[in-house]
């Protein structure tokens, strides 16, 4: 809101208490009657699939279960200290990182590479374009399937090619060391080309004066990109890592489709772990404690990037 | 034109080659191995190329599947999310903007804060509560939690607060109530906006993957994207089968990014729109 707006609304409001006719109240009433009248359907909707479920989850996360979802006992803090214990919670926590590592920064670098080749119009360019935007149109689910067989040991299109370029094949979804390298290729493929639309949109929104004065200044496309085009980019990618770090903390399809965690739970990421916890073994508790721990990851997570990296991000 | 010049065109058009091999093939694989026939499908070493249209496969994939109607549902369900989050978005968004009522600021907060809660902390209570309202296995509960959107609200806010202020003065001088001002002048200015947040609400209902895993039990009631993970679990011993059910799926939405892409671009960079 702007000076005056504010000053003009705090006018209205100091007239709004000298003046108290009754038919003014009714009119202030009336307002404030509009105003949760619009808000009401948000309002309901939020209180019951999101306020009390965030409560919910965290009465849950302080009790046993039975099968069918009602509190059984009050445990305290046992579930998590139950959880900070076991192997299997840090297990995912360090799978789930690892995934992020593996995913993020090849994802957002193969998309640079492609929009950086393909933001200036030369013949051909809106065909590749075309072409690397294609995997947005793709689901998790389809992706996965498709990748599936792809990685399949005998008839796998990849073990194939390995074959005819004299390698060995590689067990790709069944050796625990390549396992979650799989999937986080699956991945990147899937992701690129919301990550090719969103870095191709940011580089067109920098305008073309600036490149042209680069140019006439004597420099090449390289510097260009690299010292002018990069830094005038920052918030495009930072909003992209951002997005991209909680996307692979919550990934959940891939995995659930590809390998359910295995093999040895070398691909059992967070999300994973919550939905085994509480709708395979039917720990609603304990699943529920999983998922408040996921949250304070992702808050703690946000806050660094924000805190830390948006310092180094120029903002035109 | 120097040497140098043409060098360097070619190597880029090599390089954007290669990547678009790349993105490219696991898409071409799915669409030639699903006109493959059973005979070309299993031979070794692979067929690369189908040696003709041969559509049988889809035909049995359509027998053996009911994708008709996990598409339908699909369908059904992003529609009615799509609209349930234009239609409540737009009302918040409006209050927030053009009505004074009390708490709105720390009302705001607490709607924006919202957008910080990962969904799977509220899975849980919210698969209970679905699960005690007996909303399991119906439209209703495949939607109804997802009809209100704090990311929508938070978009159309900022857009709405870009309108300019004196059509709301000279409307309201006429006489012009809340509901004729955002019926009537309100909505139809923000077309754009709108439309940007239906296609992206309807992306994202379209790929759901986890609720409709938990609240879904029977084939009828299947979205695709369970619909097309079921089918490497089933009888499928035939890949070619499987891959044809993917093509069937893909054809949807490959054809709307054809004749979207720039809609389609909008609703994602909605989300990286800055305060």
């Amino acid at each position: 809101m702007s000076t005056t707006h504010r000053e003009a609304y705090g006018a209205i409001r100091a007239k709004d208490s000298i003046v108290r006719t009754p038919a003014k109240r009714l009119s202030v009433w009336k307002e404030h009657a509009a105003g949760y009248a619009f808000l009401a359907p948000s309002l309901v909707l939020f209180g019951v699939f999101l306020f009390y479920p965030l409560f919910q989850s965290i009465y849950l996360s302080f009790h046993l279960t039975d099968p069918r979802g009602s509190v059984a006992a009050f445990v305290g803090f046992d579930n998590f200290t139950q959880l900070f214990a076991s192997p299997a919670f840090w297990n995912s926590l360090e799978v789930t990182l690892q995934f992020t590592l593996l995913t993020v920064p090849a994802g957002i670098i193969a998309g640079l590479l492609l929009a950086a080749l393909t933001y200036t119009k030369l013949r051909g360019t809106s065909l590749f374009r075309f072409i690397f935007s294609l995997p947005v149109a793709l689901s998790v689910s389809t992706s996965s399937v498709i990748w599936m067989m792809l990685y399949h040991p005998t008839t796998g299109m990849l073990n194939f090619f390995l074959s005819k370029l004299g390698m060995s094949p590689v067990q790709w979804l069944i050796d625990p060391s390549w396992a979650l390298v799989s999937v986080s290729i699956m991945t990147i493929w899937m992701n690129s080309g919301f990550n090719y639309i969103l870095l191709l949109s940011g580089l067109q929104g920098i305008g073309s004066d600036i490149r042209d004065s680069a140019r006439i200044d004597g420099s090449g496309p390289f510097r260009t990109f690299f010292q002018i085009l990069l830094p005038l980019l920052s918030p495009t990618v930072f909003f992209l890592t951002v997005v991209s770090v909680m996307n692979a903390f919550q990934s959940f399809g891939q995995i659930h489709i590809l390998t359910k965690g295995g093999p040895a739970g070398s691909t059992e990421v967070f999300v994973y772990s919550i939905y085994k916890e509480a709708f395979v073994n039917y720990q609603f508790g304990t699943g529920s404690a999983l998922a408040l721990v996921l949250f304070a990851i992702i808050l703690l997570l946000t806050w660094i990037q924000f805190r830390f990296v948006e310092k180094k991000v120029h903002y035109q | 034109m120097t040497t140098s010049r043409i060098l360097r065109s070619s190597l880029l058009y090599l390089i954007l080659t290669l990547a678009a091999v790349l993105v490219l093939y696991p898409l071409v694989y799915t669409f030639t191995a699903s006109l493959m026939t059973p005979e070309e499908s299993t031979m070794y070493p692979p067929k690369l190329l189908p040696s003709g249209l041969y559509l049988g496969t889809f035909q049995t994939v359509l027998e053996l599947v009911p994708l008709q109607a996990f598409i339908f549902n699909s369908f059904v369900v992003s529609i009615a999310i799509m609209a349930g989050q234009v239609l409540t978005a737009s009302m918040a968004a409006y209050a927030f903007v053009y009505v004074r009522f009390r708490g709105r600021a720390l009302l705001f907060a607490i709607f924006l804060s919202t957008m910080m809660i990962p969904w799977e902390v509220t899975m849980i209570p919210n698969y209970l509560t679905v699960k005690s309202l007996e909303w399991l296995d119906s439209y209703v509960g495949l939607t109804v939690p997802f009809l209100a959107s704090a990311f929508g609200i938070f978009l159309l806010r900022q857009f709405f607060m870009q309108l300019p202020r004196e059509l709301f003065e000279a409307a309201k001088m006429d006489g012009c109530g809340h509901v004729r001002h955002f019926t009537r002048i309100v909505l139809p200015l923000s077309r754009p906006a709108l439309a940007s947040l239906a296609v992206y609400a309807f992306l994202n209902a379209w790929n759901m993957y986890l609720w409709p895993l938990l609240v879904t039990s029977s084939d009828t009631m299947r979205t695709v994207q369970i619909g097309i993970s079921m089918l490497q679990f089933e009888e499928m011993t035939s890949w070619n089968l499987v891959l044809a059910g993917v093509t069937l799926v893909l054809l949807p939405s490959l054809l709307l990014l054809m004749l979207g892409l720039k809609q389609l671009v909008g609703g994602l960079t909605a989300g990286a729109i800055k305060g």
